[in-house]
């Protein structure tokens, strides 16, 4: 087999784990926006604050630690004592609950039935809050985010094209686990809204509001399960994000990469998500690969917003997506 | 004005009343002036009028969904049961067996036709075999259903999503359905044989039914007792048959007149007489 081709394999496979990040914090989007139209703008902070929610639980640290010093004049920061993964990963789930109920009780009941762009204003002012929220309860500094999954060269994966062409290909052990814990989530997600009363609840909402009400559905009950699982879907995003690059304010920034990915795969479906991601990451991946020698490189920073736009003049309610209807 | 024979469901008790409600959209728009009406348990109770009259208002006042359409009761109050219902939300009212079929289906366009029936099941805790139980006697009322039960709904005829609507509302196993506008859109031959269904589920299962219909002459024939609207007052009630009779009703709403055949010539006395009665 030609080197190129090999390479290109090699880069195409390690787009396809790539795209599975984006399309984790992609469908923390879809989730809200089929529920309950909103483009919910802080689902990159979610991702972050989750994070660091996380590792605050994990090495014990005292919340809002700064905040008591300063008028208490004492000097706590830890309680000493570190969290087990498998108990701080629960914890942070409750309080991405916990926020998801604040959003229904505090924002979202007050704007009912208003336009989507005062629900996207109101979003954006959440994003900030929560920013601001994370850093006065863990601090701002970079952290790290160790929760065990192994990082580093996979052995397999090396060994195993090294049988099959001679020549092993690069992957990180961690975007393995990554894709793995993905699909799972997916899949659970898929047999939560397709085999379940909420599910099929969420999916009613989804489709029409005044009905879903007629027949007893509370829709701040849905409110809040969706703003859940897009906070549970959140911290996956924080926690691979995080492992691979630290837990920082650049975290947040995903959901700009998210973005592209909704446009390509539309709004409102969750495979259109999934394929979205795995197209933008893989996409760009080779486009880079076969460019370099051309351009010199650094078109991953570009290339998904030019596809998106490719996408807007064309098609533009993507992939699966539905036509836009104005409804009235 | 016109005959007051005591219907056979004067008899029976009242299950909902509604009195004097005024409701306001917005806060500025006012809708219902006043509107009372009494549901007698067990019957079939229509209420007529023409577009705007506040026929769905009055049904929404009624089921709590004004609320998410930014109406108000400003006046007035609802009892069910003799217990005051006015501010309790849709999912309460349910629980408690009131349950509205919207005007226009608004069937679940995704879901299949059988998962549309079992959201109506939503608020229901008592197990999956007596849903499943419920989902068999919605089947046996709509056979069509049974054999689309796994297409999507959206894809479905009109006549079916309406049955859809009906069949979802009753897996609440409601003790009274309020039915906005069951006839739009559909054929006359699938509005009768809806109807015909009303009426079964009405004698069979014994549930109460208020009916908000445009259709005057198809309601007035297979309801009790009826009301009719007109600006969000009621301007007339009765027994059925005492409304069929009424000549006011018979010339405005169901289009017939012991004069024969009327000439555009009479059209400004027509409006004028329209317009005392309102």
């Amino acid at each position: 087999m030609p080197d190129t081709l090999l390479f290109a394999m090699e880069a195409a496979l390690n787009g396809l784990t790539a795209g599975i990040m984006y399309a984790l914090v992609a469908l923390g989007f879809v989730l809200i926006f089929k529920a309950s139209g909103i483009f919910n703008f802080s689902q990159g902070v979610m991702a972050l604050f989750a994070a660091l929610t996380l590792v605050g639980f994990q090495q014990g640290q005292v919340p809002f630690a700064h905040l008591i010093n300063a008028i208490f004049g004492t000097r706590v920061h830890h309680f000493g004592w570190n969290l087990p993964t498998l108990l701080a990963i629960p914890a942070t789930v409750g309080v991405m609950v916990v926020f998801a109920w604040a959003v229904e009780r505090f924002v979202l009941r007050h704007l009912v039935n208003q336009k989507p762009i005062i629900l996207f204003m109101a979003t954006i002012g959440l994003a900030y809050f929560l920013e601001g929220l994370g850093d006065l309860m863990w601090g701002a500094e970079v952290k790290r985010l160790d929760v065990g999954i192994p990082q580093g060269m996979s052995g397999a994966v090396d060994d195993l094209t090294f049988g099959l062409f001679g020549y092993g290909f690069y992957m990180d052990t961690l975007d393995l686990y990554a894709m793995v814990i993905a699909a799972l989530l997916v899949a659970v997600l898929v047999l939560f809204s397709q085999y379940t009363k909420e599910g099929r609840a969420l999916r009613a909402v989804a489709d029409d509001h005044q009905a879903a009400l007629s027949v007893g559905i509370s829709l701040r009950f849905i409110w809040v399960l969706t703003w859940s699982i897009a906070g549970i879907v959140a911290l996956v995003a924080g926690i691979m994000w995080g492992a691979k690059s630290g837990v920082q304010f650049s975290l947040s920034l995903i959901a700009l990469k998210a973005l592209p990915v909704l446009i390509l795969g539309g709004f409102t479906s969750i495979p259109g998500a999934i394929v979205g991601g795995l197209i933008i990451g893989v996409g760009e991946k080779l486009f880079d690969f076969f460019m370099q020698p051309i351009v010199g490189g650094a078109t991953e920073n570009w290339f998904a917003y030019m596809l998106a736009l490719v996408f807007l003049l064309f098609r533009p309610q993507g992939l699966f997506g539905e036509k836009i209807i104005e409804r009235v | 004005m016109f005959d007051t024979r005591p219907d056979p469901q004067s008899t029976a008790e009242t299950l909902l009343s509604v009195n004097n409600i005024e409701v306001i959209y917005n806060h500025v728009i006012l809708v219902l002036k006043g509107v009372s009406l009494h549901v007698p348990k067990g019957g079939i109770t229509a209420l007529l009028g023409g577009n705007g009259a506040g026929k769905s208002t009055t049904l929404k006042a009624i089921s709590g969904l004004l609320a998410s359409e930014r109406g108000d009761i400003t006046k007035g109050s609802i009892t069910y049961r003799g217990e005051n219902v006015a501010s309790l939300s849709p999912s309460d009212l349910v629980r408690k067996g009131v349950i509205q079929v919207m005007e226009g289906r608004h069937c679940f366009e995704h879901l299949t036709v059988e998962e549309n029936l079992l959201t109506g099941a939503y608020t229901r805790r008592d197990g999956r075999k007596s849903v499943a139980d419920e989902l068999d006697l919605v089947y046996t009322y709509f056979p069509r259903l049974k054999e689309r039960r796994k297409s999507q709904a959206g894809y479905t005829s009109g006549g079916e999503q309406q049955m859809t609507a009906i069949g979802r509302a009753l897996m609440s196993r409601p003790e009274m359905i309020l039915l906005d506008e069951p006839s739009m859109g559909l054929a006359p031959q699938l509005v009768e044989q809806i109807f015909e269904i009303v009426q079964r589920l009405n004698e069979e299962q014994g549930v109460t039914f208020l009916l908000a219909e445009q259709n005057t002459n198809v309601a007035l024939r297979f309801a009790h007792t009826g009301y009719i609207l007109e600006n969000g007052r009621v301007v007339m009630e009765g027994s059925a048959q005492a409304l069929r009779e009424n000549p006011d009703v018979k010339e405005f709403y169901l289009g017939m007149s012991d004069k024969g055949r009327r000439s555009f010539r009479d059209v400004r006395s027509y409006r004028r007489r329209k317009r005392w009665l309102a």
